[in-house]
């Protein structure tokens, strides 16, 4: 009786559900750094607007669409559950790369740009012949990707190789192979540069391996090839 | 060939000519033109860069229509040049690299030319307000009101994810909305597009940073040519 007088209140009896059943729900993570530390590579205006606008978009319909699915799922509703999978993709890749993406630029000063040592650098050197040789793939890579996406340097976790992909949209890596590992992740979404570079998506890439933070890049390496 | 570029750029330049009459006349030298073979050409708007402020300003016509328009004809230029497309006109490109899906290289500067092409037009200084006429009627038809139309363009032009285009066409002697991403349009669907906005990031950026939303209700309330849309709905009419 009391049960259902709680679960009367649509949200009340949301909440109770969730708490049996644990939804975790998501909320934006902070930097690192301050908005205008990457400055010039990338303006304070593009981090702020980034973080704040668009992360904390994904982040906030990502909870919707997992909010709906529970429901869904509770009530057996199969094809409500199905239909939220894009919805679940678009919004949670987007929370998921974008967390990558944060943790992958740092401040000149605090070390962004600065290649890589011990086992990721002697890998780049073995796979592709040095880091610029790397670099230029992946910008052409990056400069080659139709409308909106990523590309990515990853390490192939069965195979312990190298790996240089691109995603669509909000993918995540994994949709490319259920084994890769992202390393570093360079959003090439209109909003990642246009304010600063308008058109010019080669400019933008040129500049970002400025403040790309390979100290974070060779920890996830050596954890995956130690 | 060299007449009928100099009766387009004329026209589109010309103060004097009403928007009903410029639109079906450039749709029947379109055709014309299309008979004829032409080049690619980066086509103007058929108003100035700053003509739709403060709707969608200067600079965003300047970066959109000046480099990324100018991007895809040049590129699609280059990518043509000495192939069996080379030639062609654009919509011929357009299906023919389309490739039943299959998309061969050109397909992304030819479609991408004909969206923006079809965008520019889609839109006039001192749009907006409500269509008449047959339009309306269809509209009312196959929608239940202008309101119903309105509601459901908004949500696809929003819900693209990614890069893309919402488009009104004319199907099977009906209107229907539709969306697509990158540089996909109906014309692969075999429809008649008859309206379209572009949502890639690009199109709205400057102007409106992350909110997308309010740039599309700016695009329905203040740019929209109905007129346009009434045109290309008579032409598709008698294709139909």
């Amino acid at each position: 009786m009391a049960l259902r007088a709680l679960a009367n209140g649509k949200t009340l009896g949301r909440l109770y559900h969730q708490q049996i059943r644990g939804l975790q729900t998501f909320s934006l993570p902070d930097l690192a750094y301050d908005y205008g530390a990457l400055e010039p590579a990338i303006s304070g205006e593009i981090m702020q607007l980034h973080h704040q606008k668009h992360h904390q978009t994904y982040i906030t319909n990502y909870n919707k669409a997992l909010e709906q699915l529970d429901d869904a799922i509770a009530k057996g509703d199969a094809s409500t559950a199905v239909k939220l999978q894009s919805a679940i993709k678009f919004n949670g890749g987007g929370h998921v790369n974008h967390s990558i993406f944060w943790k992958n630029l740092a401040p000149t000063r605090e070390g962004g740009g600065e290649p890589p040592h011990g086992s990721l650098g002697w890998a780049i050197d073995q796979h592709y012949g040095s880091m610029e040789k790397l670099i230029a793939k992946m910008n052409a890579e990056g400069a080659a990707v139709q409308g909106s996406g990523w590309v990515w340097l990853a390490v192939d976790k069965e195979l312990k190789r190298l790996v240089v992909e691109t995603t669509a949209n909000q993918d995540p890596l994994v949709t490319k192979g259920a084994s890769l590992v992202p390393l570093v992740g360079i959003d090439v979404w209109e909003h990642a540069y246009y304010l600063q570079y308008k058109n010019v998506r080669p400019d933008y890439l040129n500049n970002i391996w400025k403040v790309i933070n390979w100290k974070y890049a060779s920890e996830v390496y050596a954890k995956e090839c130690p | 060939m060299a007449s009928v570029t100099t009766i387009v750029s004329q026209l589109t330049s010309s103060a004097f000519l009403p928007a009903t009459e410029f639109c079906r006349l450039s749709q029947s030298l379109l055709h014309w033109s299309q008979m004829q073979g032409p080049g690619i050409d980066l086509k103007p708007p058929p108003y100035a860069l700053d003509a739709l402020e403060p709707h969608m300003s200067k600079d965003t016509l300047e970066y959109h229509w000046g480099k990324h328009h100018r991007g895809y004809v040049n590129n699609l230029k280059k990518q043509i040049e000495g192939t069996e497309l080379d030639g062609m006109s654009l919509e011929n490109i357009i299906l023919a690299s389309y490739n039943k899906g299959d998309v061969l290289p050109a397909f992304n500067n030819a479609a991408q030319v004909w969206n923006h092409d079809f965008f520019w037009e889609s839109m006039k200084p001192g749009g907006g307000g409500k269509p008449s006429g047959e339009l309306l009627e269809l509209i009312n038809r196959d929608f239940g009101s202008f309101e119903s139309l309105i509601k459901e363009f908004t949500i696809a032009a929003t819900t693209q994810f990614g890069s893309g285009w919402a488009w009104l066409v004319y199907n099977d002697k009906k209107l229907e909305v539709v969306k697509s991403p990158n540089a996909i349009n109906p014309l692969v669907l075999g429809y008649h597009p008859l309206l379209t906005i572009d949502v890639w990031e690009h199109a709205y950026y400057l102007d409106f940073k992350n909110l997308r939303a309010d740039y599309i209700s700016t695009f329905l309330d203040k740019l929209v040519s109905w007129d346009a849309v009434s045109s290309r709905l008579e032409a598709a009419k008698v294709l139909e």
